[in-house]
């Protein structure tokens, strides 16, 4: 099973299916998605971004079709990959510092019951480092502002050193100012690892990443940033925005 | 005014306490992070059941408290994570069925329970030997547990989602958290009582969190506070002629409102 060689897909999803709760989130899903890609991941709401993200996690367990990661099952390849959960209302009080935050990431390579190593926290530092939150590192999460605190998460989701970075609306809750920079930080970051990213903000999406995908149950891809506009409409089931080489420009049709 | 800690009875209510606030201080905060309070109410007013049925039956009644309050944890645990139960309704299933089995038993308990109302309010004076190696070896199992397991706690208390997705056996470790909360809560209902244990589980905890940054630190602050609540109630409760459960209660929640007052 462990034959991935250098050209191999990062990820390869074949005729994917799921079932939440009786209700098919997703259906017949192709993808294959090449080591150093960025792909952008957008959809509506209930859409099954999120899914697809915890399918490729091994989160949840497919109805039909085939998951492999680096040529692995998803459980087994789960140590190779950084994870984003989207932004979670965790309790801002929490007693916890960024860098015990950042630590976490370390959980996968070390198991239950032993302690995190000196080398653990090394490189949660140097994660710290690498995202720009260095200086912060003795601070309490809930002290940070929502930007810092993406940025922590994002060096717990790199700190094991991943070949494969899943982020799940890394932008939620970082002002517009700021957000220019961060999408430049996972640019810089996406020189050494792949990454998918699922966000609702098309714009954003289309200026940073190269190829972009569209998932409304089912996935819209065409092995390139643009989307066709009727790819979008279908997704979105009504007229959207429609931006290419992430120069905004408006499709306007009414509604069927 | 401290020789009344000569007497034996007030050395065993003193060290049970001092036990029982380490106990606390090492779990108590997770009580408080992972939301688990009323769960803990549940749970204590479930082992009244426990206590019932040892009476029936004529054995140690705390022995069968810890079997009602093990199963009603692994139950509303197990109810709420994997049927379409809401947590809060499974507590208050399993927080009435217990008492009412407890009612139910101890009606059919052949004579009077003479000492019922030591289990429903407590009473510290009671504590036995016996009883202080129970609580002793609860406490030294919980806290070798939590430093065993103090980064799996961390992340299942801060971020259970993320716990799930790098590999955390995040179900098994709740059910476990409420194991021990479980247990604790049966080692204070000998000091204080079931109506009063989760005042005692979260009101160090909820202080030293108001007044500590590190969890360490809060878990050091919230032992200090329950040891001085211990020691401060029980004099108290002396020399006012009060119940000691409820005077010991009553010193911490007023510790808890000037703290809170003088936080804000």
């Amino acid at each position: 099973m462990n034959s991935y060689q250098a050209g191999d897909p990062a990820v390869y999803i074949e005729d994917l299916s799921v079932k939440i709760d009786g209700r098919r989130v997703l259906e017949k899903v192709n993808l294959r998605i090449r080591e150093g890609e960025f792909l952008g991941v957008i959809g509506p709401n209930g859409g099954g971004k999120t899914t697809l993200l915890r399918a490729i996690l091994g989160l949840v367990k497919p109805e039909r079709g085939r998951i492999e990661v680096f040529a692995e099952s998803p459980e087994a390849a789960r140590k190779q990959i950084g994870y984003l959960p989207q932004k979670s209302l965790f309790d801002q009080r929490f007693p916890i510092t960024a860098l015990e935050v950042v630590m976490m990431g370390m959980y996968g390579a070390r198991g239950l019951f032993s302690r995190y190593t000196s080398r653990d926290v090394d490189a949660s530092w140097e994660a710290l480092s690498l995202v720009g939150m260095a200086d912060y590192a003795d601070r309490e999460i809930g002290s940070l502002s929502g930007g810092e605190q993406q940025r922590v998460f994002v060096a717990r989701a790199i700190v094991s050193s991943p070949r494969l970075l899943l982020l799940d609306e890394p932008a939620a809750g970082i002002d517009s100012a700021k957000q220019i920079e961060f999408y430049d930080l996972l640019r810089e970051l996406n020189e050494k690892v792949t990454i998918i990213m699922v966000s609702h903000d098309i714009s954003a999406v289309s200026a940073y990443v190269k190829k972009v995908a569209c998932v409304n149950r089912r996935l819209y891809y065409h092995d390139s940033k643009e989307l066709m506009a009727e790819d979008i409409e279908e997704a979105y089931h009504c007229p959207v925005e429609m931006i290419a080489h992430g120069v905004p420009h408006r499709v306007l049709r009414s509604h069927d | 005014m401290i020789e009344i800690f000569h007497y034996g009875f007030m050395q065993n209510a003193l060290l049970a306490g001092a036990i029982a606030s380490v106990l606390c201080g090492v779990v108590g905060i997770y009580v408080i992070l992972n939301r688990l309070v009323f769960i803990g109410g549940g749970i204590a007013h479930s082992a009244f059941g426990g206590i019932g049925l040892g009476y029936l039956l004529g054995a140690n009644p705390l022995v069968y408290a810890i079997l009602f309050s093990l199963a009603t944890a692994l139950g509303i645990g197990a109810l709420s994570e994997r049927s379409k139960v809401s947590e809060d309704t499974a507590i208050g299933v399993f927080w009435a069925v217990g008492m009412s089995l407890g009612i139910v038993f101890i009606s059919l308990s052949p004579g009077r329970a003479p000492d019922l109302f030591d289990y429903l309010f407590g009473n510290i004076l009671a504590v036995s030997s016996f009883d202080i190696m129970i609580i002793s070896s609860l406490t030294f199992g919980m806290i070798l547990l939590v430093a065993l397991l103090y980064k799996e706690l961390l992340i299942l208390s801060f971020d259970p989602l993320y716990g799930e997705a790098v590999g955390l056996p995040v179900f098994r470790l709740r059910l476990l958290l409420l194991s021990m909360v479980a247990l604790s809560v049966v080692v204070l209902i000998k000091i204080v009582g079931i109506i009063l244990v989760i005042a005692l589980l979260t009101i160090p905890g909820a202080i030293g969190r108001q007044r500590a940054k590190s969890l360490k630190g809060i878990m050091l602050l919230s032992i200090l506070l329950g040891i001085s609540f211990v020691s401060v109630g029980l004099l108290a409760s002396y020399h006012l002629n009060t119940p000691s459960g409820a005077t010991i209660i009553l010193a911490a929640a007023a510790t808890f409102f000037l703290s809170t007052i003088l936080s804000r």
